[in-house]
């Protein structure tokens, strides 16, 4: 088969595919989401959304144990999400292959915290591999399948943002189609909580042959160069070693963790100082400290803060200071991300504002609703958080509270906050902020869309009956570019004496059938125009000051009125409604 | 044989990942080894994004290190200067002329107009491309990222039919006519355009 370039994540769903993988689930989250959609593209294996990545990771247990080959994919925030039967799941083994794909994201690129999953793999007790380029990534799953039916035990993969979205050059192979393995029955063996005692011993057993193995293991293996220089490195690190000291004597090591103790010995043996270049905590270094090896210089040169580099690295090895930007010199102006124009979360936010309530906010596109000009979100963490967070604030006295959450985030863990609040009598307010797509990980379907991975039609969650199905007793639905009724919603909702619930519910704009839509855009009346600026409000990135007016760019504009609403004079009309339309530039 | 570095940056949207999986796909038709890394998580939303193409005979890392990259592909006035400093001593940086207001968070200077003679002062190339106005006469705005990929060509040795290969593999039919003209509107632009494509 003809070379391909691929990205880290393409690479991993064809390994997993050649690896006979029949079963495959997940949840977005960046940078782990392309590996689902990959695979979905491939033949005789089932790949799915499941509503989180708990779900994902006990239907992925099911299908192992069932005995079809199971790839389980989430980000380093799902893994914790996941953490319940991760942690569990090494006491009874695996049937058939089992492996876990968990993407950190160093530097929090498109995260809110920088996590070392590492960390996990060891508390679990579970095997963890990490590849250094997307041909190695494609190798090194297949491999992680067999290791896992070798030791029945579940095998973590772990990438980070730079793997899974580096394009190399990967040989893609056949698939090597798998028997489905038959699962016997043993309550001991998988019955967990009553034979746990039993199964404990047994897991440190299987630590140790583990051990062994890592000992033997090629994917750990040492490159000679100039004998007074050692480095011990992993994953993409590795590849920045190999670009500023080509020269040095390179341990890399493909298993994390449980790592090669005699290995490691003898080679930190040969040197005064080794070098421990990794990325995140010094989990390698921590875990050599317990072997007793001390010879090592790691993060006292490499910071645990961020993404490492080339640079970086030179820094640390060579102590080549890193060149500075150019910001001090001229002004390199940051470039956040922002909504798009006619976002409905942009109306939603307009109207929160005007009412000056305390937003406990979510995760999702909505999360940019806490930047300038729209400072309407006060607190954000995680995934469902904004609803607890909410009846949070109104057991502690605050008056005036409201919870937003997407659709897909709703579905994923904000279902059981609400149960809770409206169980305890908690007049939590909550709005929904439906645009029938996961937005922020680029539009997965979810449970809310009526469509699966492979696009197939599928139920759809009817909101509003499940929402009053829990108890809720005010549920309004409302299009979020009607700011004057979402006001009066909101309003209703707050004066509510119960939990109440206001439904926005309009597409994401990007949606292809959005997209494809006539648009008929606004332009600014200049003689009528006040320069009063409510319109800036809206955070629109098609309006922008032109001299002393705002001023619309007709071509982004997709006609949602918001900016409209806003003006106090009606000095924004709609193209249509005037003749004389200013010429605009492009 | 040493690796080429090439770093192309602009504002989401802009089509700073397409050109780069272009010029990554005609290295690897080419026969060299090649890694593409990218920050790409809030590209649909306006933010800024950065791609490094790295090509030769053996790529370790992903991203090139600062001062070694040999072109800086700019879509965008403002992300020219905001990877100006990963272009080496005396390399090249191809400006798009276009100005992309971002929204004001904090840093509140002025847009900085005077990036192209800032970056002429610290002794890089400056090649001035009007890659949108070109774009827009050719009929589509978006095609601003093949002008300026049709610019860059002019400077590598990629073959000119594994360019032409290139864009019939990746760009679908009803859109290669209009990028193959963008393609060689951009040599033409800086002068020396790769014909046949």
């Amino acid at each position: 088969m003809a070379r391909k370039l691929m990205s880290g994540n393409e690479a991993i769903a064809q390994g997993a595919w050649e690896a006979g993988v029949s079963f495959a689930a997940g949840y977005p989250g960046t940078p782990s989401t392309e590996v689902l959609e990959s695979l979905a593209r491939y033949d005789r294996v089932d790949a799915h959304w499941s509503t989180n990545e708990k779900v994902a990771f006990d239907e992925g247990m099911g299908a192992a144990l069932g005995g079809v080959r199971t790839l389980v994919t989430m980000k380093h925030v799902g893994l914790n999400v996941a953490a319940d039967p991760f942690m569990v799941f090494p006491y009874a083994g695996t049937n058939a292959g089992f492996v876990v794909l968990v993407a950190d994201d160093p530097g929090m690129y498109s995260s809110q915290n920088e996590q070392d999953s590492r960390y996990f793999a060891k508390m679990g007790k579970v095997p963890l591999l990490e590849a250094s380029d997307a041909a190695e990534a494609r190798e090194l799953i297949k491999f992680a399948f067999d290791l896992s039916e070798e030791f029945s035990s579940p095998v973590m993969f772990r990438t980070t943002t730079r793997l899974a979205h580096t394009r190399g050059l990967v040989d893609p192979g056949d698939r090597t189609d798998r028997e489905r393995k038959t699962f016997q029955r043993d309550a001991q063996q998988y019955a967990i909580p009553v034979y746990a005692r039993l199964r404990r011993p047994e897991l440190e057993a299987k630590l140790d042959t583990l051990r062994e193995f890592a000992e033997a293991f090629e994917g750990n293996f040492i490159e000679e160069g100039d004998p007074t220089v050692g480095v011990v490195t992993h994953g993409i690190p590795y590849q920045y070693v190999k670009e500023v000291a080509p020269d040095a004597t390179v341990f890399r090591l493909g298993m994390l963790y449980p790592l090669p103790e005699k290995k490691l010995r003898e080679f930190c043996a040969r040197f005064d100082t080794v070098y421990v270049v990794e990325e995140s905590e010094g989990f390698i270094q921590q875990e050599m400290a317990a072997f007793g090896i001390l010879n090592v210089v790691g993060k006292e040169r490499f910071s645990n803060i961020g993404e490492l580099s080339s640079d970086l690295v030179a820094q640390g090895l060579n102590g080549i200071p890193v060149p500075d930007d150019f910001n001090q010199e001229v002004a390199v102006l940051p470039r956040p991300p922002k909504m798009c124009a006619g976002c409905p979360h942009s109306g939603a936010f307009s109207a929160l504002r005007k009412l000056k309530v305390l937003v406990t906010g979510d995760i999702g596109c909505y999360t940019l609703g806490c930047l300038p000009p729209l400072s309407a979100i006060d607190t954000t963490f995680c995934m469902g958080a904004s609803i607890g967070n909410a009846t949070g604030f109104k057991m502690a006295g605050e008056e005036k509270v409201v919870a937003v959450i997407g659709d897909s985030t709703f579905l994923h863990s904000g279902l059981p906050s609400l149960m809770s609040a409206v169980y305890n009598r908690v007049p939590t307010t909550m709005i929904l902020l439906d645009n029938s797509t996961t937005g922020m990980t680029g539009h997965q379907e979810h449970p809310g869309t009526g469509q699966t991975l492979q696009e197939a039609p599928s139920p759809s969650v009817d909101f509003e009956a499940l929402i009053r199905s829990i108890g809720v007793e005010h549920v309004t639905v409302i299009d979020p570019w009607e700011l004057k009724d979402l006001r009066v919603a909101v309003k209703e909702a707050l004066a509510h004496p119960g939990p109440a619930v206001v439904i926005t519910r309009r597409a994401c704009v990007l949606l292809p059938e959005e997209k494809a839509k006539d648009r008929i855009p606004f332009w600014v009346d200049e003689e009528a125009c006040i320069q009063c600026d409510y319109c800036m409000e809206s955070g629109c990135p098609a309006l922008i000051m032109k001299g002393e007016y705002p001023w619309i760019r007709d071509w982004e504009c997709i006609g949602c009125a918001i900016c409209a609403q806003l003006c106090p004079v009606d000095a924004i009309l709609r193209v249509e409604e005037t003749a004389g339309v200013p010429a605009g530039e492009a | 044989m040493s690796v080429t570095n090439v770093l192309i940056s602009g504002v989401g949207g802009q089509g700073v990942i397409l050109s780069s999986e272009l010029l990554a796909l005609a290295a690897l038709a080419a026969g060299l080894d090649v890694k593409q890394g990218e920050f790409h998580g809030v590209a649909q939303r306006g933010g800024a994004v950065f791609s490094h193409v790295r090509f030769g005979e053996k790529v370790h890392s992903p991203l090139a290190p600062r001062g070694q990259v040999d072109f800086l592909l700019a879509l965008e006035r403002l992300e020219a200067l905001r990877y100006a400093h990963f272009v080496k001593p005396g390399g090249t940086v191809f400006v798009n002329d276009h100005k992309v207001e971002p929204i004001r968070v904090g840093d509140l200077r002025p847009y900085p107009d005077e990036a192209e003679g800032f970056l002429g002062q610290k002794g890089f190339e400056v090649v001035e491309v009007g890659a949108t106005q070109k774009a827009i006469e050719l009929g589509n705005y978006r095609a601003a990222n093949v002008i300026l990929l049709g610019a860059l060509a002019t400077r590598l040795e990629i073959p000119e039919e594994v360019w032409s290969e290139t864009l019939e593999e990746r760009i679908p039919p009803r859109l290669l006519e209009l990028n193959r003209k963008a393609f060689l509107a951009g040599g033409e632009l800086v002068g020396t355009p790769v014909s046949g494509v």
